[in-house]
């Protein structure tokens, strides 16, 4: 059994801050008044000096994070996912990108797990949005053993990064030792009638369950880790295209410039794909528990895999 | 209409009170602390100052009130259902999947609700607005808003001050629910905001600050703004987080709080 079954990943994610903070005096960490939600109380008390709370107050943030990074620190910023994309975009755009600094930004309970917070703080754009940054690295993990390995090599390099952080207890799909890149998909399962590419904790873990409803039919389904959405690992997209000729693409976000998205713009100009995108059809969010939520936004293994056999009709028809 | 003196506000009060926490109890989980600090500012405004129609809930001619605090919700809600714009079944429903009671304000969702908000620090503007487009459509009528102290953190709310006063918007009529706690914790210890009178002061309003749990000090102070014929109001509301369900009242950590129904109908005993 994994060391990190039943562990909050914003536990996980607080400990790789405080680990690599400890070998780098340069990390320092901003918050926003979402101490409690994201929960690195644990880093402050042990960096004091090195955890800056500007308040409620998120552009701030992030154009302070801006300024320290032009003095050589490596600052992560957290604010929930909604007000990292939406209310900071201009200082993050700007002030950091632009410049070319080393701000990363974190944005906690992306898409349908802000739950009970409703509407105003489920971000369904958030990607989008960021996607349209030149140069910016965006990645999502899927699980607490990817959470520890992209969040540390993301404080490797230089340059801007996006991360989405769900920071509930999420099964753990990675052995310790995986061999996880950042910029590079990760095949969980090998398949050939049709690649799934899902992104984040809820939608890897309702696509293996699709594909594994589609195996008792007969249907070999390749499922794809797509942690980062920027830059796209192209030469995974288009092998799978070969192989497969059928792409489904699940997002815990809009499909209008999410993952299905960068996909689709990809392949069309180098292998056209018939292509079935799962994630929230131009829609804003609203209140409810997780499996409410789910269902009322069609992100279940249920919707995939019928999203999926549409497709693989759709597919012989056309390849006759 | 009922008589409203300040007998009948406190009692509402306590009603509003009660009403409130049975409803986050019923869920199980809240924004407990900062419902409660707002009871008796918005038991004042809704049944003394605003006067709409249940059956016309968005008429024109009519005061509106921005709560930019949107995490109070659930207190509002209270008050509107006790007010007939909804059956008072639907305080059951808060934040239940497809409900007309979300966690924060919503304008499109709950009659009696004059707009969206939760995203915090937007709200002063938007009462801005409304001001502005009363004044264009002749409505001589106040426009109230409520914001937080933590919420105050957040840079729009001065730009929304400089714009109010430059505009002379005297019938903006706005409260600080100072109740000292943020989401983090202590305001002193995260981003305090003292002096706060003089902030509000040299932004060019009207200042008056108060004991926002006493409903005859509310009331008062609001006829006082309502007589005010160039600046916009600030009212600061001296208020106490989480006021009235003892083991939260004042805790650092009261923003968001799980309580189990039992626990909730226990507390609301001791109102
Ligand atoms: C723009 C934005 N940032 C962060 C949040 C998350 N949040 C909700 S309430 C809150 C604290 C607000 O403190 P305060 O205004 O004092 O509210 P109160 O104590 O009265 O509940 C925070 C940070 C939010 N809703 N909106």
């Amino acid at each position: 059994m994994s060391n990190y079954e039943n562990v909050e990943m914003r536990a996980v994610y607080t400990q790789t801050l405080i680990e690599l903070a400890e070998q780098n005096d340069r990390i320092v960490l901003l918050e926003a008044d979402l101490m409690r939600a994201t929960g690195t109380q644990p880093f402050m008390d042990k960096f004091p000096q090195r955890t800056f709370n500007v308040g409620v107050a998120e552009a701030n943030m992030v154009g302070v994070a801006a300024g320290l990074s032009s003095t050589g620190k490596i600052p992560f910023a957290n604010t929930f996912a909604s007000f990292a994309a939406r209310r900071t975009y201009d200082q993050f755009f700007i002030s950091a990108n632009y410049a070319r600094l080393n701000v990363k930004l974190v944005g906690s309970d992306p898409g349908i797990t802000a739950l009970y917070n409703g509407g105003t703080h489920m971000p369904f754009e958030d990607l989008g949005l960021m996607r349209n940054i030149p140069g910016l690295t965006i990645f999502e993990p899927s699980d607490a053993v990817s959470l520890k390995k992209l969040v540390k090599q993301a404080s490797e390099f230089y340059g801007c990064t996006y991360m989405r952080l769900n920071r509930r207890v999420s099964p753990v799909i990675y052995a310790e030792d995986a061999d996880l890149q950042l910029g590079k998909g990760y095949v969980l399962r090998d398949g050939d009638d049709v690649a799934i590419f899902a992104i984040g904790a809820v939608m890897v873990n309702e696509a293996l369950a699709a594909a594994d409803v589609l195996g008792m039919q007969g249907i070999s389904a390749a499922v794809i880790d797509m942690h980062t959405l920027k830059p796209l690992d192209k030469e995974l997209v288009l092998s799978y295209a070969q192989k497969t000729k059928a792409i489904v693409t699940c997002e815990n976000h809009q499909v209008i410039n999410g993952l299905g998205s960068a996909i689709a713009e990809y392949l069309s100009e180098v292998q056209p794909t018939l292509m079935r995108r799962v994630g929230v059809m131009d829609e804003f969010g609203e209140v409810g528990d997780l499996d409410y939520l789910m269902k009322r936004f069609g992100m279940t293994a249920e919707n995939i895999t019928q999203q999926t056999l549409a497709l693989l009709k759709q597919k012989e028809k056309e390849l006759v | 209409m009922q008589s409203v003196d300040y007998p009948f506000l406190i009692e509402k009060a306590r009603q509003i009170r009660k009403m409130t926490i049975e409803s986050i109890g019923y869920l199980g989980v809240g924004h407990i602390g900062g419902a409660m600090s707002v009871v008796e500012v918005l038991t004042v405004l809704n049944y003394k100052h605003i006067h709409r129609d249940a059956d016309d809930p968005n008429n024109p001619d009519r005061e509106r009130l921005v709560l930019s605090k949107g995490h109070a919700g659930p207190t509002l809600y209270s008050i509107l259902a006790d007010q007939e714009f909804f059956p008072m079944d639907w305080l059951h429903t808060l934040n239940k999947g497809g409900t007309h009671l979300p966690s924060h304000c919503d304008r499109n969702l709950t009659p009696g609700i004059d707009m969206t908000t939760g995203s915090l620090g937007q709200g002063l503007s938007a009462a801005v607005g409304i001001a502005l487009g009363n004044r264009l459509d002749g409505i001589d009528r106040p426009v109230y808003c409520l914001i937080g102290d933590g919420e105050t953190n957040e840079g729009q709310n001065w730009e929304a001050a400089m714009s109010a006063a430059q505009f002379k918007l005297n019938k903006l009529i706005a409260f600080t629910d100072f109740n000292k706690i943020q989401l983090d914790g202590f305001m002193v210890d995260v981003m305090g905001i003292e002096d706060l009178g003089a902030k509000w002061e040299s932004f060019g309003w009207f200042v008056q600050r108060i004991d926002g749990h006493d409903v005859k000090q509310i009331d008062e102070a609001i006829l006082r703004a309502q007589q005010e014929q160039t600046r916009p109001s600030m009212i600061i509301l001296d208020t106490i987080k989480g006021k009235g369900v003892d083991f939260a009242e004042n805790r650092a950590d009261n923003h968001n709080m799980k309580i189990d129904y039992q626990t909730a109908l226990e507390v609301i005993g001791r109102i």
